[in-house]
């Protein structure tokens, strides 16, 4: 593992870095990314909401929607920031988790490859 | 980008699935065939760093805001097989534990940001690379094609968004799903990616590439550019 050291601490340093993600746009009064509007947003938009998007926004309940654990959504800004740094390593280890169990499973069956290294 | 719930009728979320289903079916193999054992904590490390590249909101003061993906860069790491694979996991993570992309969208999304991004801009980079003598212009090629790939993506996603007013309009003129047409979908989209988004994407591309080829990281798997594992 030691050559994966120096991008294990890179990967450290960005999500220390992670709540600047959260922090500039609220600076800035910046609000959601195009069409990713809650169906409060989108009905103050076009004066409707939508059936078919009311029905389905909520199909899935995400334990930590918004990077925040349920109902602190709208926590106040150093919480929240603490929720979204949280978020960042959680995202490491789950990410991470599962790409190198799907790596290992993929490449550690069948004919190994031809080119691999003595 | 990141498409939610309820924004895509049935027919093209469903399509969208449909589309992922052979393409990670590939992805796997290509995957098993190329990759040594050893070499598996690359795709743990790519899959982490688009999570977290995306976490960088990049906002557009007063308006919207939007995050490079890093998806180029990985499949210029990894391969684009490799990196479709590791930006699938990190948006159905996001999917599914944060609510950030819809459930019923994950095929979307995965079309669009682990398919079309890395494709399109591995290809740009392939193609400028083997114009560019030096290092340098190697990162620029690699710039370019961050470029090329986060539009490519917004793109498609915005051609989603915009058809579903098309597909899916009841009798009194009301959208039941994303509620812009195309043109305005398109527009809004391409404005901000190719102007602001579009720009990030390119700059953490070109240096990011570039700093890891001069320390010659073992995050690039493809140094020679022949497709082969070192």
């Amino acid at each position: 593992m030691r050559e994966y050291r120096n991008l294990l601490i890179a990967l450290g340093v960005m999500a220390l870095l992670a709540p600047l993600g959260l922090y500039l746009p609220q600076i800035m009064k910046a609000g959601a990314a195009w069409g990713e509007w809650g169906i409060e947003e989108v009905k103050r938009m076009v004066g409707y909401a939508p059936e078919g998007m009311e029905k389905t926004a909520d199909a899935w309940k995400a334990p930590m929607k918004d990077y925040a654990p349920p109902g602190e959504e709208s926590a106040s800004s150093p919480t929240r920031g603490l929720y979204y740094l949280l978020s960042a390593f959680l995202g490491i280890f789950a990410c991470g988790g599962v790409a190198y169990l799907l790596a290992r499973w993929l490449t550690g069956r069948g004919e190994p490859p031809a080119n691999r290294r003595p | 980008m990141h498409i939610p719930d309820g924004y895509l009728g049935p027919p093209t979320y469903l399509a969208a699935y449909a589309a992922c289903v052979p393409l990670w079916g590939i992805a796997s193999r290509k995957v098993r065939e190329r990759l040594d054992t050893r070499r598996a904590p690359l795709l743990a490390i790519s899959a982490a760093f688009t999570f977290l590249v995306m976490l960088f909101n990049v906002p557009l003061p007063g308006g919207s805001t939007g995050h490079a993906v890093g998806g180029v860069l990985i499949a210029i790491a990894v391969g684009p097989w490799g990196a479709m694979l590791s930006i699938s996991i990190a948006l159905v993570i996001q999917a599914l534990l944060f609510g950030d992309g819809g459930v019923t969208a994950i095929g979307a999304n995965c079309l669009n940001i682990a398919f079309v991004m890395p494709f399109a801009g591995y290809s740009a980079y392939r193609f400028l690379s083997r114009a560019a003598a030096s290092e340098k212009g190697r990162a620029v090629a690699a710039a370019i094609g961050g470029w090329i790939g986060i539009n490519a993506a917004a793109f498609t996603t915005a051609v989603m968004f915009g058809i579903q007013p098309l597909l899916h309009t009841a009798a009194d003129g009301r959208a039941l799903y994303s509620p812009y047409p195309l043109t305005v979908a398109v527009h809004a989209m391409m404005l901000q990616h190719t102007i602001v988004f579009g720009m990030v994407e390119a700059l953490v591309t070109g240096l990011v590439v570039y700093s890891l080829r001069q320390s010659r990281s073992a995050w690039i798997l493809d140094s020679t550019g022949d497709g082969s594992v070192r």
